[in-house]
């Protein structure tokens, strides 16, 4: 009885599960699939692919994709497949750290605001208050003042990751907030908090242990979008100037690029866009997966 | 069990529970719902205390304040000689392996993203340093005790029937060897073929552990087969208070008779013979109760002075307490200090 009982705990590790749930959503499967070659192209792309994203080359402008450039090249003859690879590591890194940081920032407050009656009030006004904030304008600002400094700690373009990164992340946090708190709201009630309580756990493993595990679905899903918008929004920023420099490719900046010449290269469109998409609906495919999967209801059905 | 007869395990003195109501455009105070107004009790070492009453009468929020779950409004709350109702969180936090609580649902009460494992040894965690090889050998001791297999210890909540979870939740509360168990209708929602086996474990437990309960229900024949003394509460205040039998035979309080009559009789020449007491009305909101006896609006022996004064907690016989003009109606003026609690009389031996 012991033994078997030894075996099975030694042998099986709470993870496979998860891992064995993860491998029935044909959907996450593929979206993790796909999310994984994006990012191995657009890593290891540039080592193989000899092209680099910012030589000029007059000679060889607005070229229909061939194979010396499968893609094209833009108007000042600069390889649009290398443009793409290099771009989207910048895009695909803002992304996820603009989204970690919006979720991060969300949760917290969300948690502490649903959990502890005190904070409510003020902080879900605080959330009010960045909802109603004019957005773009507020970050305009932000990155006129702060630009020229974190520049000049960070390098150029470290120092405009950061900004936008933060830019980003703190102008982006309230959905998820507003989201969290609801969900603690109504979790506090739950009888397994109260008996949390009774056995005597403290606040913040209460939190850790039993309201953010229950949490973790809502979480999940703002976090996907999140991706998505924040790779939108740093387009957006590009396109006003105020992100990268003209001659660093994102994604965004790309796209923008191509926009005026959109009738007679429809191509440039297409590729940045397609890319956008394609990762957002990996990463919400793989998102919705990991949370059936990390559901232990749903797992084992 | 008798030799600890004499010492109370858990006195509640006048303990009241008021939600308050907020309301109108600036969310102001603008009402209490007295959920508990005003209750005295005493709990003895090994005995269980049956608390019945009907659906909103307060029984679940006086076992919730009782382990300081919320927050009581007035009144002292001990348990084993320590003031738990106005104890620092820290010292609350030292006390309260020797309070704990079997809630109703065992669906709602357990974590679902929890393992076995992690549920019943969370009290553990919290209270013991125990290495991981000695909780979990802790944990399947307690899985022992209280029926469950052990080779379950991995699986979730969801994996196993009503009475199963109920038995998890059984095992959790008794983690930390507790003197004194809450049980909030830990058998309100079960099938009744479970309910008797989840019962009998209390029992053998009781037994075994030298457990005492907080028996919260609205079963009364459940009550009468569980509890030692008996509790009725209506709108907030205990109506009465007596040793079981006494109670079942010879109820005081007009309300109790009315609930007793109430129960359903299995034997129909015997159901055929008694007569159910049916009250009328509803009953009165518990933010707004009656002036003098809150059971005045319904009661069939309804007198005078009912509605204009508050019947006293009183012993009337040695053991048994009623709270009822009809039987100090001759010295209600007199009668402030009744709610003083005596040595009462330790029954129901045969458990």
């Amino acid at each position: 009885m012991t033994d078997k009982a030894d075996i099975r705990t030694a042998a099986r590790n709470q993870w496979w599960d998860v891992w064995d749930q993860f491998k029935t959503h044909k959907g996450a499967l593929l979206g993790a699939s796909v999310f994984l070659l994006i990012i191995i192209a657009v890593y290891l792309g540039p080592f193989v692919w000899p092209y680099d994203p910012q030589f000029i080359d007059y000679r060889s402008r607005n070229l229909s994709p061939s194979f010396a450039h499968p893609l094209g090249t833009d108007q000042l003859g600069r390889d649009q497949l290398a443009r793409m690879l290099s771009g989207g590591q910048v895009s695909i890194i803002v992304g996820l750290s603009a989204m970690a940081l919006s979720v991060v920032l969300g949760t917290l407050i969300g948690v502490l605001a649903g959990y502890f009656k005190r904070l409510d009030g003020p902080l879900m006004r605080l959330t009010d208050l960045f909802l109603a904030l004019p957005l773009l304008p507020l970050i305009l600002v932000a990155s006129l003042l702060f630009r020229e400094k974190l520049s000049a700690a960070f390098g150029p373009e470290g120092g405009i990751f950061i900004l936008i990164v933060s830019l980003i992340g703190i102008t982006s946090w309230m959905q998820t907030a507003r989201i969290v708190r609801g969900d603690v709201l109504a979790l506090k009630e739950r009888e397994f908090v109260l008996a949390a309580r009774s056995i005597g756990t403290p606040d913040r493993r209460m939190i850790t242990r039993h309201v953010l595990p229950n949490v973790m679905s809502p979480i999940m899903v703002s976090a996907t979008l999140g991706i998505a918008t924040a790779i939108i929004t740093e387009s957006a920023l590009s396109f006003l100037g105020f992100g990268f420099p003209p001659d660093f490719p994102t994604w965004g900046r790309l796209l923008n690029d191509s926009v005026d010449r959109m009738q007679i290269y429809p191509e440039r469109v297409l590729w940045p866009g397609l890319a956008i998409s394609l990762t957002v609906l990996s990463v919400n495919y793989m998102g919705d997966g990991l949370r059936d999967a990390l559901d232990p209801r749903i797992r084992g059905r | 069990m008798l030799d600890d007869a004499d010492r109370p395990l858990v006195s509640v003195r006048n303990l009241k529970m008021h939600f308050p109501i907020y309301g109108g455009l600036m969310r102001r105070r603008v009402g209490e719902v007295k959920a508990v107004d005003g209750i005295s009790f005493e709990i003895f070492e090994g005995e269980t205390l049956g608390l019945v009453g009907e659906s909103g009468c307060g029984k679940s929020t006086v076992g919730r304040t009782i382990l300081r779950l919320y927050e009581a409004t007035a009144g002292d709350v001990i348990i084993d000689g320590k003031e738990i109702a106005h104890a620092e969180p820290e010292e609350l936090r030292r006390m309260r392996p020797t309070m704990q609580m079997i809630f109703q649902d065992p669906q709602a009460s357990l974590n679902p993203r929890m393992t076995v494992r992690d549920i019943v040894g969370e009290p553990l965690r919290e209270h013991m340093a125990l290495s991981n090889t000695e909780l979990t050998d802790r944990v399947h001791q307690l899985m022992d005790q209280v029926g469950l297999n052990r080779d379950f210890a991995d699986r979730y909540p969801h994996e196993f029937s009503g009475g199963q979870r109920q038995r998890i939740g059984i095992a959790r509360a008794l983690a930390l060897n507790p003197k004194f168990i809450v049980c909030d209708e830990p058998i309100a929602a079960l099938d009744v073929s479970i309910q008797a086996q989840v019962v009998n474990l209390l029992e053998e437990l009781q037994d075994r552990l030298g457990l005492t309960y907080l028996f919260i229900s609205h079963d009364l024949s459940m009550v009468r087969h569980i509890a030692d003394r008996v509790a009725v509460m209506y709108l907030g205040q205990i109506a009465e208070l007596a040793p079981r039998d006494a109670l079942y035979e010879k109820p005081l309080h007009p309300y109790t008779e009315a609930l007793l009559s109430a129960v359903p009789e299995p034997d129909p020449t015997i159901a055929a013979k008694t007569e159910r007491i049916i009250l009328t009305g509803d009953v009165p909101s518990p933010s707004n109760p009656p002036t003098g006896c809150n059971f005045s609006t319904r009661c069939p022996k309804v007198m005078d002075i009912c509605t204009r004064e508050t019947p006293t907690f009183r012993e009337q016989e040695p053991g048994r307490f009623v709270a009822c003009h009809l039987y100090n109606s001759e010295q209600t003026s007199a009668a402030n200090a009744a709610s003083e609690v005596n040595k009462s009389i330790q029954q129901g031996e045969e458990t």
